[in-house]
């Protein structure tokens, strides 16, 4: 040591703003405790694992520089509002009302914990139990939970779920279901010795005697996506009889639950449970995360439904009141044994989605289907109209669809890029036989006038 | 907090109210059915209600005033290191090139993103002392199954059959929970007299069965693992590897490192430690650390870097595949990374000496009144037993729990570790000052005395709350878990 | 208390010969340890259970655990009160709160499990 180089310690100590003690009350604590130096409440950390130099890390900065520093990094990013885009495939674009993040970003919400003493947490507990009944009214599903992670790991915790119902060691899943979603499905379901099927899509959509020829007596579930990857909405009754015919369920996977503004909710055509992602309502695109998880299902499969759940109940005065319930099936009790290990869930997202249901309401939801499905169906029309460009598949769409295009889309793309529009996405690396097609999302925030510049500049690029 | 019943929505629904506007149409409208067929459409909107905008607004508001947060008052949960969040994490993250960002977008048009990313795997790579880190994983939990998968790879590359995973009897409920989900069984080793894992117990079940020791360093007795060495050698010494839960890594930032105690691998909770706000349950990021041997099974994509560019790499033949769409809760990454850039290695040094600090003082102020399990120097939190109150007064843990909350305190975790009997423990964090843990503990003391006093004052708290203690029981026989119309 | 006309398990439930049959229920110690009970998980009529194998699941506020079957044999009737109010267990779990009636295939095996006198020793030594 050279004599600049003091132990951390004893040098001049920088008071943090997150960090209240003062030197005057750390002395009087460590009095209290009974210790001469802070140091010596770490004397059993074996000398051999103590770390003999201070952390590798960039100096500290004051919020006015970390929040340049974040603007600057921000700013090498070209988000949807920098250039209107025509992504879906799995996260959506949508008009988030001003309401949703002021109230979903008080401070009562943000910062609170898990609502285990129930009694001070009434705010978030009525609030999840409201987005519960939401999203069964949404689905027409008996139950709902108050989150998984994500559409893709829901999916997945969905066919373990239908596993333990029926005791059946495979699931079937059409290759029309979104690719990380059934990639989620095979690292969830290897583990636990769960053979994955796949039922191969044709045309854009399940085929349905592949699929009758893929489920068995040893299969736990049928998975099909709907509206699929491709946009396409499936044959779900088809795909639930067949389902049923052998024994096993049916999962129906969603990837924007607006859709279900316009099309028959899956629990009126005979789904057994719906794992669905629930960014599209009132959640933003972050970059892919923190999203939300959405789990549904039949009454009498609620006890083996993973996640947490609110119940409502009384109190001592005969109040109504709302408690995290069911609890027994969960990691804290049940361990081992539990449903799932999910703990710390996507809460803060659920109440973010009930504001969103709850502004735009039975009506708004419709309205905003609509227009998604009105502007799709335009730039459909408009795109496959020029020339050297056609659409992939028959068949109706909700609000993404897919283009054959002349040249490859990643070229598209970047040429689009060019004029400050994001295309959409190249479905090659994820279907090798099907390189030359080209996801596009249409959503309410897309006007006339992109679509129009998009078609135009595709036009111009001949 | 008012004291007035708050409607449930759906009961201020009436015909016709709107709470959104959009523009009409600017694109041809056709009939629906010409584009989706009869069939397929929903006969009925669905049930959701029909409120105006101020409704919506006054309902979330009061639903607001009715939850205990970390910004109105103190939140002393073992294990959950509530930590202020601090409130510029929020701007930085509602950045639109960050927020308004589609994770499909080419990578060209993503640098700053990736960049983030990037830079936040260095910094938590140096703070743990592993060699990478990936940020996949939604929340601990999750991290958990990740780690445990990562460590079943490994050995299935190894051409080696492990069936069996460690765990110790104090362990969170998630580790034995992820073992199971990822395919192993549990054996669960009891703690000493000091609450360290017994290592006497470790050694005998240590064998070339077992693929892994999944441990919290401290436990969650607040303790640190005085024989972790030894520990180290039992578990590697028999081929296996030695898994980290970080849920207690608040404290010991900057002091010691996991990897140099010889983890393999290990999960951060970015909303324990990093400070990324709970929520009210979710959202996480439960980033996961290895070191190199285990760096091939990582999920994909992995974040690297060429010159100055950086590239989401795919082609990882060994990986365990995903555990979730995209690259992980990217939003929370954001706040970790403004965090860590706000701290600084003094900053972070500091946070785990005064966490420790806070909760000796605590400690040292309650133990005459409470009973202490485990007479050590503890580290950011401890564990102390109501046992007392309970046999002497007929008060258990959790009537004083509800009767703090009456104080304006959210109430420790209790009930847990299962090992204690009457467990509460207490994790102040080192976002409080010492007027608060004051406060805390004379209202600690005062329950301890109205146990005494006054013991049905306490098993019928909480009083002041716009609810009563709540009949948890009737929730469970009677699950009422959706709104229906009267 | 632990009726002397009955047999205990490890596990913490009893058996009870009745006329060649073996009714099963848990004990007393058990349905406190529990604290109420919100749910029971009960096997079909006609199912085939093992000795000391899970055969059902029990359910509190607080806790879960599996019901462990004191006799191998075939279940022939399941006490379907338990469905609308498992809180008898707690009240009354030597009567009216039983879980399952059995027909034994091997009445011997209830040789190997304790007597009241020696599961009074298991549950007074495990103390509070």
């Amino acid at each position: 040591m050279t004599a600049r180089q003091k132990a951390p310690a004893l040098e001049r100590r920088r008071q943090h703003k997150y960090i209240p003690a003062t030197d005057a009350e750390r002395e009087e604590m460590l009095r209290v405790i009974g210790v001469r130096s802070i140091d010596a409440l770490f004397a059993d950390i074996p000398a051999a694992v103590r770390l003999q130099r201070p952390l590798a890390l960039p100096p500290a900065l004051s919020d006015p520089e970390v929040l340049a520093q974040l603007t600057a990094m921000a700013a090498r990013n070209t988000h949807a509002d920098a250039a209107p885009t025509f992504l879906g495939a799995g996260a959506y674009d949508h008009y988030i009302p001003s309401v949703v993040w002021h109230l979903a970003g008080r401070g009562e919400f943000l910062t609170a914990y898990t609502p285990y003493q129930a009694e001070m947490m009434q705010g978030e507990l009525q609030a999840g139990y409201e987005y519960q009944s939401m999203l069964c009214a949404l689905t027409a599903m008996d139950v709902a939970n108050a989150s998984m992670y994500d559409g893709a790991s829901a999916t997945a915790e969905a066919a373990v779920m239908a596993k333990d119902l029926t005791k059946r060691g495979e699931v079937v899943v059409s290759t029309a279901v979104h690719p990380e979603y059934r990639e989620v499905l095979r690292t969830y379901t290897a583990p636990l010795g769960i053979t994955v099927v796949e039922a191969p899509q044709r045309a854009g959509r399940t085929d349905l005697s592949a699929l009758r020829a893929a489920v068995s007596g040893r299969t736990a579930a049928v998975i099909i996506q709907h509206p699929n990857f491709f946009g396409s909405l499936e044959d779900g009754p088809a795909a639930a009889a067949l389902a049923h015919g052998a024994g096993a369920l049916l999962i129906c996977a969603i990837a924007d639950p607006l859709s279900l503004g316009l099309l028959t909710p899956p629990g009126e055509w005979g789904a057994d449970i719906v794992a669905g992602e629930g960014q599209p309502l009132g959640n933003h695109l972050n970059f892919g995360g923190p999203y939300l998880g959405m789990l549904a299902t039949r009454q009498d499969f609620v006890r083996r439904m993973p996640g947490r759940l609110v119940g409502a109940t009384v109190d001592t005065d005969g109040r109504r009141g709302f408690v995290l319930t069911l609890q027994t099936r969960e990691q804290h009790i049940r361990r081992e044994k539990a449903t799932s290990n999910i703990c710390t869930n996507e809460a803060l997202l659920a109440l973010a989605a009930a504001v969103y249901m709850a502004a735009l309401g039975r009506t708004g939801v419709r309205k905003v289907a609509e227009l998604n499905l009105y502007k799709a169906a335009y730039a459909k029309e408009r795109l496959s109209a020029l020339p050297g460009f056609r659409l992939m598949f028959e068949g109706p769409t909700f609000h993404e669809f897919v283009i054959r295009t002349p040249r490859p889309p990643e070229e598209l793309n970047r040429a689009l890029r060019a004029r400050g529009i994001i295309g959409g996405a190249p479905l090659g690396r994820w279907y090798p036989d099907l390189a030359d097609g080209w996801l596009l999302c249409v959503t309410e925030q897309r006007t006339r006038e992109q679509i129009e510049r998009l078609v135009d500049v595709l036009e111009g690029l001949r | 907090m008012s004291a007035r019943d708050l409607p449930v929505i759906f009961e201020l629904s009436t015909p016709g109210r709107v709470g959104a506007s959009y523009p009409d149409p600017d694109v041809p409208v056709q009939p629906l059915e010409a584009l989706i067929p009869a069939a397929q459409l929903r006969a009925n909107p669905p049930a959701l209600p029909e409120v105006s905008e101020l409704d919506v607004v006054r309902h979330y508001t009061r639903l607001s005033h009715r939850n205990f947060s970390i910004d109105e008052g103190f939140y002393p949960l073992g294990s959950c290191t509530m930590k202020y969040n601090p409130r510029i994490h929020e701007d930085v993250a509602r950045l639109a090139g960050f927020s308004r960002l589609h994770p499909y977008t080419a990578e060209e048009d993503v640098q700053g993103a990736l960049a983030l990313m990037w830079e936040l795997e260095r910094m938590l790579a140096e703070v743990s002392g592993m060699d990478r880190v990936t940020f996949q994983p939604a929340a601990g939990a999750h991290g958990e199954f990740t780690g445990m998968l990562l460590i079943r790879a490994y050995f299935e590359s190894q051409g080696e059959a492990r069936t069996k995973v460690i765990v110790p009897d104090s362990a969170h409920g998630t580790n034995p929970a992820t073992a199971t989900m990822a395919g192993y069984e549990v054996i669960t080793v009891p703690s000493d007299a000091r609450g360290n894992m017994d290592v006497t117990k470790l050694r005998e079940a240590m064998d070339g069965r077992v693929a892994a020791l999944m441990l919290t360093n401290p436990n969650t007795l607040g303790l640190f693992e005085e024989h972790i060495l030894e520990i180290e050698e039992i578990v590697h010494g028999a081929g296996g590897q030695l898994y980290m839960d970080g849920a207690n890594f608040n404290a010991i930032l900057g002091i010691t490192r996991p990897g140099d105690q010889g983890f393999d691998v290990m999960h951060f909770n970015l909303h324990k430690t990093f400070t990324t706000p709970h929520g009210g349950g979710g959202p996480g990021a439960g980033a996961v650390g290895v070191k190199a041997h285990l760096a091939p099974f990582l999920p994909v994509p992995v974040i690297e870097r060429t010159g100055d560019r950086f590239h989401l790499e795919y082609e990882r033949p060994q990986s365990i595949g995903k555990i979730r769409a995209f690259y992980g809760n990217f939003g929370n990454l954001v706040r970790a990374y403004t965090y860590l850039r706000s701290m600084g290695a003094d900053g972070l040094r500091q946070i785990a000496e005064v966490a420790v600090l806070n909760a000796n003082y605590v400690l040292a102020r309650l133990r005459d009144r409470f009973d202490l399990p485990y007479d050590r120097l503890c580290k950011h939190e401890f564990v102390l037993s109501g046992r007392r109150q309970k046999h002497e007064h007929g008060v258990s843990t959790k009537d004083m729990a509800k009767r703090m909350l009456d104080y304006g305190f959210h109430a420790p975790t209790i009930y847990f570790p299962l090992i204690v009997e009457e467990a509460i423990m207490i994790e102040p964090t080192e976002t409080e000052s010492k007027r608060t843990l004051d406060e805390f503990i004379e209202a600690m003391r005062a329950i301890d005395r109205e146990a005494a006093e006054q013991p049905d004052l306490v098993r019928e708290a909480p009083h002041a709350t716009p609810v009563r203690r709540l009949d948890e029981v009737r929730a469970a026989r009677q699950p009422d878990l959706r709104w229906r119309p009267a | 208390m632990y009726p002397d006309d009955l047999r205990y398990s490890s596990e913490h439930e009893w058996a009870r010969r009745e006329d060649g049959r073996v009714r099963v229920g848990i004990t007393q110690f058990a349905a406190e340890k529990m604290s109420d009970v919100v749910f029971i998980e009960l096997p079909q009529v006609g199912a085939k259970i093992s000795f000391m194998q899970p055969f059902g699941v029990i359910e509190s506020v607080k806790a879960v655990s599996d019901l462990f079957a004191p006799v191998s044999g075939t279940v022939v009737e399941v006490n379907t009160v338990l469905a609308s109010t498992p809180e008898v267990v707690n009240s009354d779990p030597y009567g009216q709160g039983w879980i399952i009636l059995v027909d034994p295939a091997d009445p011997a095996e209830l040789q190997q499990l304790m007597t009241a006198e020696q599961y009074r020793k298991v549950v007074g030594g495990a103390g509070a």
